[in-house]
């Protein structure tokens, strides 16, 4: 699938071949092969519980697959000692589904964090970086000092681009950007992900059941569906995949060939 | 474990068939599995605090987090540590005047006071205590950040949850448990005499005198060991189980009891472990 992309680039920014993860005998990855392009944005689209938010966490490391190669920049991460795997981890930013504020500290300080604790910058530089990406995506300065409890749901989603933005990472993971918040709520955060991706030239890798929010912020798109990428392709060719499953997906159709398992 | 021996088709086959193989069977797979379940949590619970040790040694080290563990559970302990140690001398007098003045031992009493208090009661009720205040604290913040994955947002932006999250705590409690307890038996002792001097009218200068001819170093420091035994055992426990935790708020209040429960239990295996090494 991933052959054409191969020949315009030799070396994709990430790259996952064959990658497996069970937990018990919830065999929820079966072999996932994806690539996204240096500067492109990849989105994978797919129901709930398909195992999206855990292909994430096997790229960030946080869960350790049980098969199978994730590449970034061409260099092997699967099994990285704690030193390399810090190095690679700061090439990434990530914004979770719950957004996953520090809830005891203030806005600012959230947004900071990577680059105070994670980089040892100093709280004087950390704090103007803080502000201009508070306001980067739209809040008030003065948001910066209130605690995320304080904040309404779509505020704290904008304060997570802003903390995922904030160390300038060269890979940005969306996870749900949108789910939770209102159409016109979503479609800001949308625009927010293309303005700050595009202004650090960064690569993106998304995830998402909301169609609009992945037509919007997507060059390529895949798909999800019993722990395999069944389709792959770009934006444009989503209306015309000729891949069953997609259209059902896509017209969000109750009949098709996906079945709702109801265990 | 019980799911591997389900692979074996004999077992499986001597379980549907009933009978008694079928119920001895059961019987022995249920026993067998809770034992390898035991014994598998305690390897788990071994590797995650010997992980936590190291880290300790490795930089970087946050100073800040410390400092502000050490504020939250060893300042904030102080009243509760208090007067769990001011009552219970006073209460250790109370007793032993009303036992001993049935054998005309009542000089016994100032004795039976400070022995017992630095030796056992404020080491291992300053431990139950902060099982309860610090343990269940520890677990529920850490288990709600598990839940909400503020642990993996921590990772994503390259701090050690580890770290950030369990070296200051563990530190603080190791640390400020001792000094608690030190502070408990000063103040434990002073309750016994508090009540053996004005309600008892023990004359003072005594009291104080056979206090002092009793105690020796020893006694002291077996009970500041046990209390950073304690503080070690509670900060781990608390950061084990909120680490581990489940997911839902379920799963954060399960990691709570289990943190303060295994905690106390642990207190009271490890005193006697303890007293055993330093007095026998
Ligand atoms: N840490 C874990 N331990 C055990 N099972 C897990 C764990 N994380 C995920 N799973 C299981 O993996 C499966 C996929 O979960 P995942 O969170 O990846 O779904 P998802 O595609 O992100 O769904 P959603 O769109 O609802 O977020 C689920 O069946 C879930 O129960
Ligand atoms: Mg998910």
């Amino acid at each position: 699938m991933s052959s054409a992309k191969t020949k315009t680039n030799p070396v994709n920014k990430l790259k996952l071949t064959g990658v497996h993860k069970s937990f018990g005998s919830n065999h929820v990855l079966n072999g996932v092969d994806i690539a996204v392009e240096p500067g492109k944005s990849l989105v994978v689209i797919g129901g709930s519980g398909s195992g999206k938010s855990v292909m994430l966490k096997s790229v960030l490391g946080i869960v350790q697959p049980d098969q199978g190669s994730i590449t970034v920049d061409g260099q092997e991460t699967v099994g990285l000692g704690p030193k390399d795997r810090d190095a690679v981890m700061r090439k990434f930013g990530m914004l979770f589904q719950g957004a996953a504020l520090f809830d005891s500290m203030k806005v600012w300080e959230n947004v900071s964090f990577g680059l105070m604790q994670g980089r040892g910058m100093d709280k004087r530089s950390a704090h103007e970086i803080a502000i201009e990406k508070i306001t980067a995506v739209g809040l008030k300065p003065e948001v910066g000092d209130l605690y995320p409890a304080e904040i309404s749901g779509g505020m704290q989603k904008r304060v997570g681009l802003a903390r995922a933005i904030a160390t300038s990472p060269e890979i940005i993971f969306f996870d749900e950007p949108t789910t939770g918040l209102d159409p016109i709520m979503s479609d800001v955060i949308n625009d927010l992900i293309v303005k700050s991706v595009k202004e650090l030239g960064a690569t993106a890798l998304s995830i998402t059941h909301d169609m609009a929010s992945a037509r919007k912020i997507a060059d390529h798109i895949a798909m999800i569906y019993e722990g395999r990428i069944i389709w792959h392709g770009p934006v444009d060719d989503l209306d015309h995949s000729g891949n069953e499953y997609v259209d059902q997906f896509i017209h969000g159709r109750a009949d098709g060939p996906i079945t709702r398992r109801t265990a | 474990m019980a799911a591997k021996l389900e692979n074996f088709p004999d077992h499986k086959d001597s379980q549907k068939s009933g009978g008694p193989v079928g119920f001895i069977f059961n019987f022995f797979q249920a026993v067998g599995g809770a034992i390898l379940g035991f014994f598998q949590k305690i390897g788990h619970l071994t590797d995650f605090a010997l992980r936590s040790v190291a880290h300790c040694f490795m930089p970087p080290t946050f100073f800040k987090q410390i400092l502000r563990q050490l504020v939250d559970i060893g300042y904030y302990s102080l009243p509760v540590v208090g007067m769990t140690a001011l009552f219970t001398g006073m209460v250790l007098a109370l007793q032993s005047y009303t036992g001993m003045t049935r054998f005309n031992a009542e000089s016994a009493i100032a004795g039976v006071v400070v022995l017992s208090v630095t030796r056992e009661l404020a080491p291992v009720l300053a431990g139950l205590m902060v099982a309860g205040r610090v343990g269940a604290a520890i677990a529920a913040e850490i288990g709600t950040m598990r839940v909400t994955e503020q642990i993996d947002a921590l990772t994503t932006l390259s701090v050690n949850p580890f770290k950030y999250l369990v070296v200051p705590r563990i530190i603080a409690g190791t640390l400020t448990l001792p000094i608690l307890v030190l502070i408990g038996d000063i103040i434990g002792v002073f309750g016994g005499y508090a009540v053996a001097v004005y309600k008892l009218d023990f004359s003072a200068g005594s009291y104080i005198s056979q206090t002092w001819d009793i105690l020796e170093t020893m006694d002291v420091v077996s009970g500041l060991v046990k209390a950073a035994a304690f503080g070690f055992i509670v900060t781990v426990l608390g950061c084990y189980h909120g680490y581990n935790s489940q997911r839902g708020a379920q799963g954060v209040g399960a990691a709570t009891t289990n943190a303060v429960v295994s905690a106390s239990i642990m207190i009271l295996i490890f005193n006697y472990i303890i007293t055993q090494i330093f007095f026998s």
